[in-house]
């Protein structure tokens, strides 16, 4: 595995979209050809040695790259945007679309991320040590093709939309989430190790969701089952089961109509 | 204007019945001309190339408002499709649905010139028109419904044909429209209840007539007035199993009539996207190729043009006024799903559809669309089609002509078939080593569905005196080629002239050309019933007047207006 | 004398009325009376003829005065700073004509722009929801002829749409519908004791913000399975009541407006009311409608659609077209500072955008394009005032179900007053210039 590193020196006017910050752009390339890769700050086409210092060189493929990214991002969109392979550790806040639509490989974000983070996924993984913003692991407007792979996780709090036509993967949110959590889900599973406040499971066809927290409004189209007692993600305990949403259309499996679950923590 | 000379180009053009050979082909002033009538053309080098007229399509669904729910409800059918501008050329999307822009530029690249937008709204006329002034290059008509219009339903309940040839003449003026279109007769009003009509004798709720006795007056009244095109319908009973018989029985209703035009068709029925309707079995389970009795029944009766409907194996929108059929589909795969009812008049839906090589339909309907135009006697009066976009975008055309072209082609589909060996007993098509060749394309793209619209006297051949529309592509056909490229050079036109404005030069769009939009003006005797019966109607059911109800000329700029006499 | 013109269209709401009537001098300088139309249309007629108008661009001088300048400086400065811009903002284009529209959009692809229009603050929200889910609907005759179920949702067309009432949806005899109001069955769901509300067979006087959870418990209820015993503040009862009024008639509508587009949920409470439409499709007859603001904020949608995909919040700036609320509306953009500057026309932001947004306006080089004096034009640099579209200038609008109407000139603008399309045509050729195209 190479390692490129790239520092922030000037910060965009407005906001930077640096979706060629990826191992699938960066592979097969030395730092001096990497910084002649297009950003853009609204209409303006520049380099990415227009804004960054970059440094080492980048593996012959992109499983073989690493790219560490540093200094405020807070401006910059897009970083990890479709990458399919490799690793890229970005150490600070960072703007919206981080790993949409990726494929596979690793990202770490040492700080926040804002919306879109992991929209439409296939596969790959996404760490955030911060809070996420809203439709983290969503799909892209009018897809009903959402996260289909892979794995997010937050440590702190996510925003609304969270899963938003889910339909494979794992995203475990370690704080509270804001309103609608997997929304149209067809599949997935949602970990939230805090509070949520309403609307859970709304139009849900199948799919899980854990919260370990309250509950603020539970969707009048989810009913209480059973308790269970299950491990999840390293915590056991006694859940209630919850099954839903009793208004949507659900598939027959064995004869069976198979719902969306959703399972609170009763105890520890 | 300028003159050009393309010159030694391998030529297919069946209106001259030049198949293949070398010839140089002339265009003055708009119009193809004999190369002695130039006096210092540009000169086109075309030798090792194929020459055609420009493609002419008959049925696509490429303007209008369901068109454009199909755009602003799929955001997702565009993303990373998207073209910026470039050269002459505005910014583009959309795959599917792709906008007026590139729906233009892209029939361009094809080589086609004229497309026919195949089911306007009449109350939504002034938002087609809108479209179709932002589609560049191409001539333009389109299709009012008719099938489902309530001044239709309750003239022909009582079989009053002159009045409802009135009411079409009126229809088409106030609409600036170009043909009777027919979608589901009676079916759609029927949707307004949330029901439908199942075969042609299945009654229209309240109005107390069935969809034969609309398509047969209809027929009539379209032949009374003696329009360019003939009545252009879309059937009951689409895309479900076994619906061929509604499919003949349809046919049937044309038996007996004769033409009455002076444009030149001998067809008194269009039946479009018939792969939709030339299904056997009772369910999706053991549903089967019907295009043999469906070709039989069209090989012997030279009264009727159809069109393919050809499923292209993509991730498509579905959009029709067939209201009913739309719902079906949403309760079938479960997308979303758009339907726009139009007050008196008819109603439309849209819903994506993924048309899997996986899946087992899927390819029983590739077969049977390729296995109608394979099976056709006459390639003069069965043309090619998606239906775009509901079987496949029009893009796919070229690689259309490769699987009809190519047996090797339809061999690599089907080895790429998830379900090979079910599909192949489910249909015809593995037993049909037919290959068609350019001059049958050109009949079933060009020469052939221009008569069936009655414009062979402007469009459809390279004779002189015909609209100076033609492609040059970069294809030999006298060296061996493989499948592909037969795909590859067609969907890219190495030049391309459209009335004689030279639209595309080395495979780059240099021009918007001088688009224009053809509709029928019809003159008829004074029929003061209608026009009562239509002051009432506004009076009393629209919630527009009648007087905001015309479309106004400057919505088309550059109109092209077929004058039709129908008082003898 | 006087002379009296028919079938005139309103320029207010997306009703869109066509049967008014105006009499107008016969010199067509004077618009005298309006007749059919309600309160707000006819003032909105009657506006134009304010002896206080303002017919010259004016731009703010330091001293926070304005200045009066020609159109062809008006031009220039607005040609100029959409040229320089790196990303602007291009918003409003709902009280405008389809035409003015569409050279707007060649402007904001030459320069760069993001289009957006009045659906950002209204029903934007529906626009997400029918992507997700689709919208079966309907014109506004068939409501008139055949529904025999009305539901207003989280909208009081008694005050926002006064005459749709009357012409469409609850008063009018129509083919199906003979009995007029004695057809139909009216239930309204609004937290607030509406004047729609007090004409309604059943007010579902709804919890603020618990309307997904309504509506979800709608279509639990249509499927016959078990409900908590309340739900928004609603007995499971009167739930399943109103469910099987709804199931029982032959053709039922939804008509929902900003109580719900804006509320807690936005999208999803629209999506949730379309699900509900989905599920009445299976037993009856039913669609959907938004009741649209502005009365061609569907017509830039539409023209938006066919030019670029997207019915707003369409962003241009790479050269093509890109979309995704949240990242290309305008507040979010001017919340975030990320336009350069802002042209309006045909809309009034001032008044309807939060005031972080509309102090970000103030901050920036901007322009309005409007008629009259508005909260937007006093924090924009340079106003150009314009002759009235369906007053002064006829040319194409979309009524709320997306039928266009051609509105209709009735009245000369006064002396030397520029239309939004002549102004924008003008912009987009120094645009053309300056960006050497």
């Amino acid at each position: 595995m190479e390692t490129v590193t790239l520092t922030i020196k000037n910060q965009p006017g407005l906001y930077l979209e640096a979706d060629t910050i990826t191992p699938d752009a960066f592979a097969g390339k030395k730092a001096e050809e990497i910084v002649d890769l297009p950003v853009y700050v609204g209409r303006e086409q520049h380099r990415l040695g227009d804004f960054f210092d970059v440094s080492g060189k980048a593996g012959a493929t992109p499983a073989e790259t690493k790219i560490v990214v540093g200094g405020d991002l807070s401006r910059v969109k897009r970083i990890g945007q479709q990458m399919t392979g490799g690793e890229i550790v970005v150490n600070s806040n960072t703007d919206m679309y981080v790993g949409a639509w990726m494929q596979g490989g690793k990202i770490t974000v040492n700080g926040n991320v804002d919306a879109f983070a992991g929209t439409g996924m296939k596969g790959g993984e996404i760490t955030v040590t911060g809070n996420a913003g809203n439709y983290l692991g969503a799909a892209y407007r009018g897809d009903w093709r959402g996260m289909a792979g892979g794995k997010i996780s937050v440590a702190g709090n996510a925003g609304s939309d969270l899963g938003t036509f889910m339909n494979g993967g794992e995203i475990v949110v370690g704080g509270d989430v804001d309103v609608h959590v997997a929304t149209h889900a067809e599949g997935g599973k949602i970990v939230i190790k805090g509070n949520a406040k309403s609307r859970l499971g709304g139009q849900m066809v199948e799919g899980e969701i854990y919260v370990f927290g309250n509950i603020d409004v539970m969707m009048p189209g989810f009913a209480y089952r059973e308790d269970v007692d299950i491990e999840v993600n390293g915590t056991k305990g006694r859940f209630a089961l919850y099954e839903g949403d009793l208004g949507e259309r659900h598939r027959k499996r064995k004869g069976q109509k198979i719902y969306g679950k959703l399972y609170q923590l009763v105890k520890a | 204007m300028a003159e050009f000379l393309i010159k030694n180009g391998f030529v297919f053009d069946p209106v001259l019945g030049i198949k293949g050979d070398k010839a140089d082909i002339a265009i003055k002033d708009g119009k193809i001309v004999e190369t002695t009538a130039l006096s210092s053309p540009k000169i086109i080098d075309a030798s090792g190339k194929t020459v055609m007229a420009g493609g002419v399509d008959v049925h696509a669904h490429v303007a209008g408002p369901k068109v454009n729910i199909g755009r602003n409800f799929r955001p997702e059918d565009k993303l990373f499709t998207y073209k910026p501008g470039h050269g002459i050329e505005r910014m583009q999307g959309g795959f599917s649905v792709p906008t007026t822009l590139r729906t233009g530029y892209n029939y361009a690249r094809m080589g086609y010139t004229t497309v026919m937008e195949a089911a306007m709204p009449p109350l939504y006329a002034r938002h087609t028109h809108e479209e179709m002034r932002d589609t560049p290059i191409l001539d333009q008509g389109a299709y009012p419904v008719f099938g489902n219009n309530w001044f239709v339903l309750e003239y022909l309940k009582n079989h009053e044909i002159e009045n409802t040839a009135a009411y079409i003449a009126w229809l088409l003026r106030a609409t600036k429209g170009y043909a009777v279109k027919v979608v589901n007769p009676g079916g759609t009003e029927a949707w307004g209840w949330g029901l439908n009509c199942d075969n042609v004798h299945d009654p229209v709720p309240y109005f107390d007539i069935t969809p034969a006795q609309i398509v047969k007056g209809l027929i009539e009244a379209n032949e009374y007035l003696g329009l360019p095109h003939s009545m252009h319908v879309h059937a009951n009973n689409l895309g479900n199993p076994g619906n061929y018989t509604t499919t003949l029985d349809t046919f049937k209703l044309s038996e007996g009539i004769k033409p009455n035009s002076k444009f030149g068709r001998d067809q008194v029925m269009h039946h479009t996207h018939v792969q939709f309707h030339s299904y056997g079995g009772d369910s999706w389970a053991n549903v089967e190729s019907r295009a043999k009795d469906i070709m039989a029944y069209v090989n012997s009766h030279d009264n009727l043009t159809i069109d393919m409907g050809q499923v292209t194996l993509d991730e498509t929108t579905t959009m029709t006024a067939d209201g009913p059929f739309e719902h079906h589909l949403t309760e079938l795969n479960h997308l979303k799903w758009a339907n726009a009812d139009v007050e008196l008049e008819t109603g439309s839906g849209v819903v994506p559809y993924v048309y899997s090589p996986n899946i087992k339909v899927c390819a029983i309907q590739w077969c049977i669309g390729l296995e109608l135009a394979l099976l056709a006697k006459d390639p003069m009066r069965v043309f090619m089609t998606t239906d775009h976009p509901n079987a496949g975008p029009f893009i796919r055309y070229p690689r259309i002509m490769k699987w009809l072209m190519s047996e090797e082609a339809r061999k690599q589909q089907f080895d790429a078939f998830k379900h090979k060996d079910k599909v192949i007993e489910a249909t015809n098509l593995a037993g049909i080593d037919r290959e068609l060749d350019l001059y049958e394309i050109a009949q079933m793209t060009r020469a052939g569905p221009a008569k069936s619209l009655g414009l062979s006297h402007m469009y459809g051949g390279l004779a002189p005196g015909l609209e100076g529309d033609v492609a040059v592509f970069d294809f030999n056909p006298n060296e061996p080629y493989a499948p592909d490229a037969i795909e590859t050079a067609f969907s890219n036109a190495e030049c391309l002239f459209k009335a004689g404005v030279q639209v595309i030069d080395d495979h780059e769009i240099v021009s918007n050309g001088n688009k224009r939009t053809l509709w029928v003006n019809t003159k008829v005797n004074e029929n003061p019933q209608v026009m009562r019966d239509v002051k009432e109607k506004f009076l009393r059911y629209y919630t527009v007047t009648l007087n905001n109800y015309e479309v106004s000329g400057h919505y088309l700029p550059n109109p092209y207006v077929i004058e039709v006499d129908a008082t003898q | 004398m006087t002379k009296t013109v028919t079938d005139v269209i309103c320029p207010f709401c997306g009703t869109l009325c066509d049967d008014l009537e105006v009499v107008v001098s016969d010199d067509n300088k004077q618009l005298l009376e309006v007749y059919n139309a309600c309160a707000i249309g006819a003032e909105k007629f009657l506006h134009s003829q304010a002896k206080d108008r303002i017919t010259r661009p004016r731009m703010r001088q330091e001293d926070g005065s304005w200045k009066e300048i020609s159109y062809d400086e008006a031009i220039e400065y607005t040609a100029k700073m959409l040229a320089d811009a790196k990303k602007p903002l291009m918003y409003g284009w709902s009280s405008t004509n389809c035409e003015a529209q569409s050279v707007g959009s060649e402007i904001g692809e030459a320069v760069g722009a993001v289009m957006d229009n009045t659906a950002t603050v209204c029903h934007g929200t529906s626009l997400i929801a029918v992507q997700d889910i689709g919208i079966p609907s309907c014109t506004l005759g068939e409501v008139k002829n055949r529904a025999d179920r009305i539901l207003f949702w989280g909208c009081n067309p008694a005050h926002a749409h006064p005459r749709h009432m009357s012409r469409y949806s609850i008063f009018p005899r129509g083919f199906f519908t003979g009995k007029g109001h004695a057809s139909r069955k009216v239930i309204v769901v609004d937290p607030r004791p509406t004047d729609t509300a007090s004409i309604a067979d059943v007010h579902l006087q709804i919890e603020q913000g618990r309307d997904y959870e309504l509506l979800d418990a709608l279509r639990v209820a249509f499927k016959g399975e078990k409900l908590p015993d309340v739900v928004a503040g609603i007995p499971k009862a009167k739930i399943y009541e109103v469910a099987e009024t709804l199931k029982s008639g032959r053709f039922a509508i939804i008509f929902f407006g900003m109580g719900v587009t804006q509320s807690i949920g936005k999208n999803h409470n629209i999506d949730a009311a379309i699900a509900v439409t989905r599920d009445l499709n299976e037993y009856t007859k039913a669609a959907i409608m938004p009741m649209r603001g502005h009365y061609n904020v569907t017509g830039s949608g539409q023209v938006w659609g066919w030019l670029f995909g997207f019915p707003y919040a369409v962003d241009l700036s790479r050269g093509f077209a890109r979309y995704n609320p949240g990242e290309t509306t305008s507040n979010d953009l001017l919340r975030r500072d990320e336009v350069d500057a802002v042209f309006v026309l045909g809309s009034d932001p001032g008044a309807h955008f939060p005031f972080s947004s509309v102090k970000k306006i103030y901050d920036l080089p901007s322009v309005a394009i409007d008629p009259h004096e508005t909260p937007t034009t006093e924090v924009c640099k340079v106003h150009v005032p314009v002759a009235f579209v369906g007053v002064e200038i006829g040319g194409c609008a979309y009524r709320m179900d997306n039928v266009p109407i051609e509105t209709r000139k009735v009245v000369d603008a006064p002396e030397g007053m520029m239309t939004d399309e002549e102004f924008l045509t003008h912009v987009l050729a120094r645009v053309k210039e300056l960006k050497g195209v």
